[in-house]
């Protein structure tokens, strides 16, 4: 049973805890997207499609695309990080995983509240998130 | 001039800007119409440098919109783009959560700073919104483009006869806090600046509102639309929750919500980062703006704004999976 906490219209501790992650995870990702983009439309790298190209692909469907392309799915981008486009998925990557780091983060002191219930919920987003990051699940057959 | 009246002119020039981007990207993308599953040969009048340009702009008014609406970047975002650009809608929905989530992290911390997004109210509901996403988006993602056009705008239209007809309480009479949501500590107390005092919540049926979830984030998931405009009809009206906490944890809730969806069309392939990226710059830049005007904000103004387009748009997605 969670140790009753004063209700306050103050944010509780773990929700500034968690804000305070999503706000770093959020510029870092950002910072990271810029950076990265500016190095794909400057061609400072080479690029898996020729950035001028892709125009020509877009109207195609993912199946389509990834067929006439060979491009990577799942967390095979990895593999092509030297590539400018495919740099840009890092900070993607960063912006779609921060919550999963928040998540993580307020654990401890929900512990310490012994807020079982809501401990139990943020494990199994936890799992998830992971389980939706993990590349196991993949569509896009039409 | 008074803010109301300031913010109503901004919108409005807001909202004749974004149709003349869409109209003029329709028109100028290509002189032959773009066929939906093969290498598109005519030359565009738009070069390719163009396109990022055009889409940050235009993300970044939806970015504003977005906020003061709670409707997400998605819902606005998907409708408008596959309707008006060459982009398949495959990867529209890929950008489409991507921006979502990137105007959920931009709005999120300073919600949940300002008290007026609940963590408490937000997580039992984000687990069963994100785990039904998964399924939605790979379900999406298997349908053809042409299906998932003419759900889409139909759904688009569901959207604003039940934005146009759903009524809104600020502050929903709750008599009393069901069982489950003081098992779950789902309550609490903000402050409501228009009126200058400080404001107690509680919420009830926690478990119906609950079970519409699973809906919404299916929905989330195969139309990439972000599920604001589910999200605020069930926290409020259903639930109970305040209209400024429902609209503020939308928004945060979206951040997870999308989040799970977005792993699935990331790792389909689904994100051209040339579409995907000054669409999030331009969504986390007006939703910064937006965030700032949220608790000042009369929103019922807002909401008529975000009708009409989304009227719009809905109209245009069924033409187009009607192939018209």
């Amino acid at each position: 049973m969670a140790e009753q906490e004063k209700i306050s219209v103050k944010a509780s501790g773990e929700q500034l805890l968690y804000a305070n992650i999503l706000e770093k995870g959020m510029i870092i990702g950002i910072v990271v997207l810029l950076v990265t983009y500016a190095i794909y439309v400057a061609g400072i790298l080479p690029t898996f499609v020729p950035v001028e190209d892709v125009p020509k692909y877009w109207g195609m469907s993912v199946a389509n695309f990834s067929h006439e392309l060979g491009t990577p799915t799942g967390w095979a981008w990895l593999t092509s990080i030297g590539k400018g486009d495919y740099l840009n998925f890092v900070g993607i990557a960063v912006l779609a995983a921060v919550s999963i780091f928040c998540y993580a983060a307020i654990v401890p002191g929900l512990l310490r509240k012994k807020d079982t219930i809501l401990v139990v919920i943020v494990i199994l987003e936890i799992v998830v998130l992971c389980f939706a990051a993990s590349g196991i699940l993949k569509s896009g057959g039409h | 001039m008074t803010m109301g009246k300031q913010l109503i002119r901004f919108l409005l020039v807001a909202a004749v800007f974004l149709t003349l981007f869409a109209i003029v990207g329709d028109v100028l993308a290509t002189t032959e119409p773009s066929p939906t599953q093969g290498i598109i040969e005519g030359e565009s009048k738009i070069p390719w440098w163009g396109w990022p340009i055009i889409l940050f702009f235009f993300t970044f008014i939806l970015g504003i919109l977005a906020v003061l609406g709670g409707v997400g970047g998605g819902v606005l975002y998907v409708p408008l783009v596959s309707g008006f650009f060459p982009f398949h809608l495959d990867f529209v929905r890929g950008a489409g959560l991507l921006v979502a989530l990137a105007g959920a992290l931009a709005a999120g911390p300073g919600l949940l700073k300002r008290n007026l997004a609940s963590l408490r109210l937000a997580m039992p509901v984000a687990l069963i919104a994100s785990s039904c996403a998964i399924i939605g988006a790979m379900v999406g993602l298997a349908l053809p483009a042409n299906l998932v056009q003419i759900l889409l705008g139909a759904v688009i239209i569901g959207i604003v006869i039940l934005l146009a007809t759903a009524k809104k309480s600020d502050f929903p009479d709750v008599p009393q806090a069901d069982k489950l949501s003081q098992t779950l500590g789902i309550m609490g107390i903000y402050r409501e600046e228009s009126m200058g005092k400080d404001i107690d919540w509680k919420i009830h049926r926690t478990l119906p509102g609950l079970i519409l979830f699973i809906v919404i984030g299916l929905m989330a998931g195969m139309f990439g639309l972000g599920a604001g405009w589910a999200n605020i009809p069930v926290l409020n009206l259903l639930m109970g929750a305040p209209l400024k906490i429902s609209v503020a944890t939308s928004k945060f809730l979206l951040s997870i919500t999308d989040t799970s969806a977005a792993w699935i069309y990331l790792n389909s392939g689904a994100v051209i980062p040339l579409i995907v990226v000054p669409s999030i710059l331009g969504i986390m830049l007006g939703s910064f703006i937006g965030v700032r005007i949220l608790a000042r904000a009369k929103i019922a103004i807002v909401k008529w704004i975000v009708i009409g387009l989304l009227a719009f748009a809905g109209v245009r997605a069924l033409l187009k999976g009607f192939g018209i």
